[in-house]
């Protein structure tokens, strides 16, 4: 995989009941590196998202490795790129292997039984969500928490190149929203390309690039170290937190008006 | 839901065994009882007797487990299509399609219900098919195809009241068809030969091999139309083979039987009480569990007051309804939304 751009669009046009939520957006997301998407409620980043996993949009062009997305073959697409949504409303009665047995899905023949790989891999994507130990239990005996956990898996399970996730942390609790950063530093480093949409900016910081977005355009793209895109954050946020360095990492702090 | 539940090969089992517990006791519930079948054995067989068990009994018992396991599989496939534990296989407006053919075939032949003439019978049965699988395609019309669940619902429900309007205005236009009418609603198997069973059981072989093909998609379905698109599947052309062949499995089933109630609901909901599997178990066990229960309620409906019989559709209402009450109180409602 020698492409640069792991994730193009061009003039990107998406409406949502009528009222045009993305204009004549232009993105390219560099190849095995961690990409935040980041912005105000109604900014348009789940819509986004959605758009660059080929739902729904309607003018301009979305291109997947080079290749626009509707000239890629759907399983070939699924193999090669995942997604996480949000709110996934979830089927009560399916177990959590079942569930992340799903991910496989594009990997399988038609009517296929599952192979040693795909096994293996749900394997994995579930122990790597510390999610292995509940695999009889159904769905709906989970917390929320626990759900998004297997979810995860789910999406983890496709081994894709390129992973989408949309709010992954809902419901998490801080030591496994720990764990989501280390799973997702460790799949860079092995060359996936991951893009999430995260409202908890802190956390957005810990991505290697990020994209600012506010009313449906693209107002800063950079690095997540660089001031420029500090400035950025701020502004788009009206000036309501700060970005500040503590032991080495880029947070974001409330900034509260001087007591008189 | 139980903590461990059964293995879904055991669960098959055990409904084939039911299966053929029940139809042996087919052959013998009747307005002669089991005497008709020990005097088959007898040297000077009676006639009549083999006539009662080959001719009425069989098609009817072996009928009513062939419609119930159409029901039970339409059942699976709309709550998995609309990802709705409360849907049901009429909910696309088979149901009102199908009494509104019924309704203007009798007007139009001025029939009886269930004639055993066989042409009559023919344009009845006919008609019925027709209006179930023609109001599914007005819904699917309506609603510009199956690309939005919610529109379909909505226009199902819309043919469904339309359509029922137009059955209640013939119904007013001529009211001798009244009672006739009134059984086919209710629903029956007393009218089922070995032709209306050959039938039945070529379309169950072609659906469940549909269905079971299908299976994959409804499991996609299950995390959510995006989830769904998102592994790859095209799901606009898939969903509509699924509702052809949720349209198919009713139309038919409801042309030989009537507007039998509950059994496509109940049936996928006691499977996946009993296990937890994906839907390729899931519509097959569905199938076999709605052949079950119409079975045993078609026998219990000829067994209570024989030698009179009850409608068989009285009785799957009234099991139905209650198993579903017991079912809310034993889950709560959460689990079941």
């Amino acid at each position: 995989m020698t492409q640069a751009w792991a994730l193009e669009t061009e003039s990107l046009c998406v409406s949502l009941g009528g009222q045009q939520v993305l204009h004549e957006l232009a993105l390219r997301l560099p190849a095995g590196r961690w990409t935040s998407i980041v912005g105000p409620n109604g900014a348009g980043k789940s819509t986004l998202l959605r758009a660059l996993a080929g739902m729904g949009h309607e003018k301009g062009r979305v291109l997947l490795q080079g290749r626009e997305l509707h000239a890629w073959n759907g399983r070939a697409r699924a193999r090669t790129m995942a997604w996480l949504g949000q709110n996934q409303a979830a089927a009560g009665e399916m177990s959590v292997y079942d569930v992340a047995m799903l991910g496989r899905l594009p990997h399988q023949p038609w009517l296929g039984a599952p192979s040693a790989l795909d096994h293996a891999a749900v394997e994995q994507a579930l122990r790597r969500t510390q999610s292995w130990d509940w695999r009889a239990r159904s769905l709906g005996q989970l917390s929320g928490g626990e759900r998004q956990r297997v979810l995860l898996a789910r999406a983890l399970a496709v081994q894709a190149q390129v992973l989408l996730m949309d709010e992954p942390l809902a419901h998490l609790d801080p030591p496994h929203q720990t764990d989501w950063l280390q799973c997702v530093q460790e799949l860079v480093a092995q060359g996936t390309t991951v893009v999430s949409v995260l409202h908890e900016v802190s956390m957005a910081l810990q991505a290697q690039e990020l994209v600012v977005i506010a009313q449906g355009r693209v107002l800063h793209q950079g690095g997540c170290a660089d001031a420029a895109t500090h400035r950025a954050l701020e502004q788009v946020f009206d000036d309501r937190i700060q970005v500040r360095a503590i032991d080495g990492q880029w947070v974001a702090l409330p900034r509260l008006p001087a007591p008189r | 839901m139980s903590a461990n539940p059964l293995r879904p090969a055991w669960l098959a089992l055990a409904l084939l065994l039911a299966s053929l517990l029940l139809l042996l006791l087919g052959a013998g519930v009747g307005s002669t009882g089991w005497e008709s079948v020990w005097r088959l054995a007898a040297p000077d067989a009676d006639p009549l007797a083999w006539q009662i068990v080959r001719d009425i009994r069989l098609p009817r018992t072996v009928g009513a487990w062939l419609a119930g396991a159409l029901l039970g599989l339409a059942g699976a496939v709309a709550q998995g299509v609309f990802r709705n534990p409360l849907a049901d296989p009429y909910l696309l407006g088979s149901a009102s399609g199908a009494s509104l053919g019924v309704a203007l075939a009798m007007a139009a032949l001025g029939v009886s219900p269930f004639a055993l003439q066989g042409l009559l019978r023919l344009g009845i049965t006919g008609a019925a098919f027709a209006g179930a699988v023609g109001a599914v395609l007005l819904t699917l019309l309506l609603a510009k195809g199956a690309h939005n669940t919610m529109r379909l619902l909505l226009a199902g429900v819309v043919v469904g009241v339309v359509l029922g309007a137009a059955s209640s205005m013939v119904l007013m236009l001529s009211p001798e068809i009244m009672q006739a009418m009134q059984s086919f609603m209710l629903g029956s198997t007393s009218f089922v030969g070995w032709g209306a069973c050959a039938l039945m059981a070529a379309v169950l072989a072609l659906v469940v091999l549909l269905a079971w093909s299908l299976s994959r998609v409804l499991d996609g379905l299950a995390l959510g139309e995006s989830t769904a698109l998102s592994l790859g599947l095209p799901l606009a052309p898939l969903r509509l083979l699924l509702i052809v062949v949720m349209a198919l499995a009713t139309g038919t089933a409801v042309a030989q039987t009537g507007l039998i109630a509950f059994v496509g609901l109940a049936a996928p909901h006691l499977v996946r009480s009993l296990v937890r599997a994906m839907h390729g178990w899931l519509l097959l066990l569905s199938a076999g569990m709605g052949a079950v229960l119409l079975l045993g309620a078609d026998l219990l409906a000829r067994w209570l007051i024989a030698p009179q019989e009850l409608p068989v559709g009285v009785l799957t209402a009234v099991l139905g309804g209650t198993y579903l009450l017991w079912l809310m109180h034993r889950r709560n409602v959460q689990e079941i939304a």
